[in-house]
């Protein structure tokens, strides 16, 4: 895992301090930024936000682990997101993710063991007229078939990685 | 940087910019909606903006980045008004000649034109287009005029016009008086009548009360509610403020989806320039009125489209739903009385204060004033955001503005509502489309996603999926969606698997009677409507998978085999090479053979065959 950012108090200090203001209503944004800082919720996070914001850490997790948005563990470097809305379904995009998943041999979810790929789904991105979209980094690739769906993770995914 | 304080500086401003405006008589509007950006829009605008600088013309003509017009089949759309001049699936090298032919020399690039699928013409202005000829704009219209990031924009089109009449000239009373005259019911699917929850809310006792707008637009296929936050912001604060005014709130919030970065960023921008303009804050036109309005991101998690569940996300817990009574406008956020609409119910508000409820209830049928935005998606032609009266028919939708279906293929249904909707068949499709009609035929009007299938769909693999889908977003909190949506969802499973059984059909309409009646919220009452809706239509499916052990539509992985028609196959070895499972088999140039053992039914030979020799069967 090395390429996971380290977890640092000081960098949150500021999130905090504006948190401490606001208590419970500040928890999803405080998390949130969190999350989109280091890709995940740091254990270490999940207990400094609960004393800070005075929320009980039952009510931190509770939150953490309810919202698809947080993860508990760490995600990859590079995010692959293949969209499952119903637009992008019927027109076949459960054969571009079963593709996915089998060349890089990892479920959605999951995160490639040496922490660069992580396979996500998503329920809608609005952007029908393109689907199936498969979203790599932010970047939309759209009308996606499973055939051209290798051929993107042959040219998105960084070297050395295995694909 | 002017704080308007009197309704006279509105005015005095909004002239200054109309007069301004005059001297540029052309306006090149490059759509900036997610979806043309994904295809390349931005390059497009960077192009258009480095091009007009070259050839000279950059002080004549205006170039914007505009909102969603809707049409997002033709992305990246570059329309040049005032002719309403229509140019689809523009790309940054084609920017040289649409700048030096149409800009310089007012010649048409014929090459970027729609062309009609049916009549293979090409058409040239935006109003000839079959897409749009139907509509009727009235909450999109606005989109591909203005940039969304710019609040002058706005005002030069009569923005905040709505606002400033409502805080000078009509009491609260008076606003709420217009709004239900005007007979808007809820936008957001119920169809609830939004006077009349405005004044529960107003009449509720309490001093501090709030506002919200969800924007938590989370049914797959629906994307209206992001075109119209990042189209059209400001739009959406001027219905909130003047509701607030109405209600007598002294906060709103916006609980926007995770997912819409971009309709974030730009609500935020908009809010930010309403306060500076004095829209927003503190004594708002000089009225004495004071509202402000926050942003509140969503987490992903479908359930917070319920109101219930929203609030709780918003105080900070997880968007677990409550029961009602009490509703949120006897005791809403943080207990107070609460207004919650969706974003086009807000946004309809400015034109009906600003025109009059009488000339908005021109529009609609009997029972429903106005006019509906569907997301038309699916196999169909002509994908995008379709902005028609209510009362509009399915078929208009589907064949008219719609364009039909792709490839020569059977329409077979169309899916209303999302995971709360159902799908309504062929013999419905004259059927005008309000509240009612939708509800009696077993779908609703939801936020107005619209999927069309075709043949090729399996109708019980749809309702598999949305039963897979509201199950896996079921909160867990009652037993009936917790445990009745996985006791279906196992039930569809197996039916797809071939492994239905006699007596499966009449179990999942009494577990969907039962699931219905006994959740605690919204998603768990309507969860069962995709799957009764498609037994209502398309009971011979469901039985063909469970007594014949067959797919119809060729769709069940289980119930299907691939084979090689020797007649068809050429033996060019195209399947074999490709095959993941090296299930192919055949000398070159000799029909090939599929080993059924081997195959895992990836359909990777059938996409690659160029001669129509994989069969499914």
């Amino acid at each position: 895992m090395k390429s996971q950012p380290r977890f640092d108090v000081g960098e949150i200090e500021e999130l905090l301090q504006n948190g401490e203001e606001h208590g419970d209503s500040s928890l999803m944004a405080v998390l949130e930024e969190i999350q989109a800082r280091y890709r995940y919720l740091p254990k270490d996070a999940l207990i400094l936000v609960s004393e800070r914001l005075g929320v009980p850490l039952s009510q931190t997790y509770s939150v953490a682990t309810f919202y698809n948005a947080f993860s508990l563990k760490p995600k990859g470097r590079h995010i692959i997101n293949v969209c499952l809305g119903t637009a992008c379904i019927v027109r076949g995009s459960r054969k571009v993710l079963d593709r996915i998943s089998d060349r890089l041999g990892i479920q959605p979810g999951e995160t490639t063991d040496d922490g660069e790929l992580s396979l996500e789904t998503v329920n809608c991105l609005g952007a029908c007229a393109l689907g199936p979209i498969v979203v790599v980094d932010g970047d939309h690739h759209g009308k996606m078939t499973a055939a051209r769906a290798e051929k993107l993770l042959a040219e998105s995914v960084p070297e050395g990685v295995e694909a | 940087m002017t704080v308007l304080k009197t309704q006279a500086e509105l005015v005095e401003l909004r002239d200054a910019l109309v007069t301004r405006a005059e001297g540029v008589a052309r306006l090149v509007a490059v759509c900036g909606g997610t979806g043309c950006r994904a295809l390349g829009s931005e390059s497009v605008f960077r192009a258009l903006e480095s091009e007009m600088a070259n050839q000279g013309i950059g002080d004549q003509v205006t170039l914007k980045m505009t909102g969603c017009p809707g049409f997002c089949e033709k992305g990246p759309l570059v329309v040049i008004r005032p002719d309403g001049l229509f140019y689809q699936g523009v790309r940054a090298e084609d920017v040289p000649e649409l700048v030096a032919k149409t800009l310089v020399e007012g010649e048409i690039v014929e090459s970027l034109l729609y062309t009609d699928a049916e009549t293979g013409e090409r058409i040239a202005y935006e109003r000839q287009i079959p897409f749009y000829a139907k509509q009727r704009p009235q909450l999109l219209g606005m989109n591909s005029r203005l940039d969304p990031t710019s609040i002058t924009d706005y005002i030069s089109l009569g923005g905040y016009a709505a606002l400033s009449k409502a805080l000078s000239e009509m009491s609260p009373e008076d606003v709420i008086e217009e709004v239900t005259k005007a007979g808007l019911r809820g936008r957001g699917g119920a169809g609830f009548p939004t006077g009349q929850k405005w004044r529960i809310t107003r009449n509720a006792p309490g001093d501090v009360k709030y506002i919200i707008c969800n924007a938590d637009e989370g049914d797959p296929g629906a994307f209206m509610d992001r075109a119209m936050v990042e189209g059209n912001p400001h739009r959406l604060l001027e219905g909130l403020i003047i509701g607030g005014y109405a209600i007598g709130a002294t906060r709103g919030f916006v609980y926007v989806r995770a997912e819409y970065p971009l309709a974030a960023k730009h609500l935020g921008m908009a809010i930010d320039q309403a306060r500076e303009y004095g829209l927003l804050g503190r004594d708002i036109l000089g009225s004495g009125f004071d509202f402000d309005i926050g942003i509140v991101l969503g987490a992903g998690a479908f359930v917070c489209g319920e109101e219930t569940a929203l609030m709780a996300s918003i105080e900070g817990r997880t968007g677990e739903p409550r029961p009602r009574p009490p509703y949120p406008s006897e005791s809403g956020l943080w207990g107070k009385p609460t207004n919650i609409n969706n974003v086009k119910t807000w946004a309809n508000i400015p034109i009906i204060i600003e025109g009059g409820a009488d000339r908005y209830a021109q529009i609609g049928t009997e029972r429903s004033k106005g006019t509906k935005i569907f997301s038309v998606v699916g196999k169909i032609n002509n994908t995008g955001l379709v902005e028609v009266p209510i009362g509009t028919t399915l078929r208009e939708l589907v064949f008219d503005v719609g364009g039909g279906i792709p490839g020569g293929k059977q329409f077979k249904a169309v899916q209303i509502g999302g995971p709360s909707g159902g799908c309504i068949p062929r013999e419905h499709l004259d059927t005008p489309i309000d509240y009612e009609t939708l509800t009696e035929l077993g779908a609703m009007m939801g936020s107005g996603g619209m999927v069309v299938v075709d043949e090729d769909t399996c109708m019980v693999e749809f309702a598999r999926y949305f039963m897979d889908f509201v199950q896996q977003e079921s909160c867990g909190k009652c037993v009936p969606c917790r445990l009745g949506t996985r006791a279906m969802l196992e039930v569809l499973t197996r039916i797809t698997q071939g492994q239905g059984r006699e007596g499966d059909v009449e179990y999942l309409l009494e577990l969907g009677g039962q699931i219905k009646q006994s959740s605690l919220c919204g998603l768990g009452q309507t969860a069962p409507n995709p799957v009764l809706s498609t037994i209502r239509y398309f009971r011979d499916e469901y039985e063909a998978h469970i007594l014949d052990r067959c797919c119809p539509s060729h769709a069940c992985k289980p119930l299907i085999h691939y084979s090689i028609d020797v007649e068809k196959c050429t033996g060019c070895g195209r399947c074999l090479r490709k095959c993941p499972a090296e299930a192919i088999s055949g000398a070159k140039k000799e029909p090939h053979v599929i080993d059924r053992e081997k195959c895992i039914k990836c359909g990777t030979c059938l996409e690659l065959c160029k001669f129509d020799a994989v069969v499914v069967e």
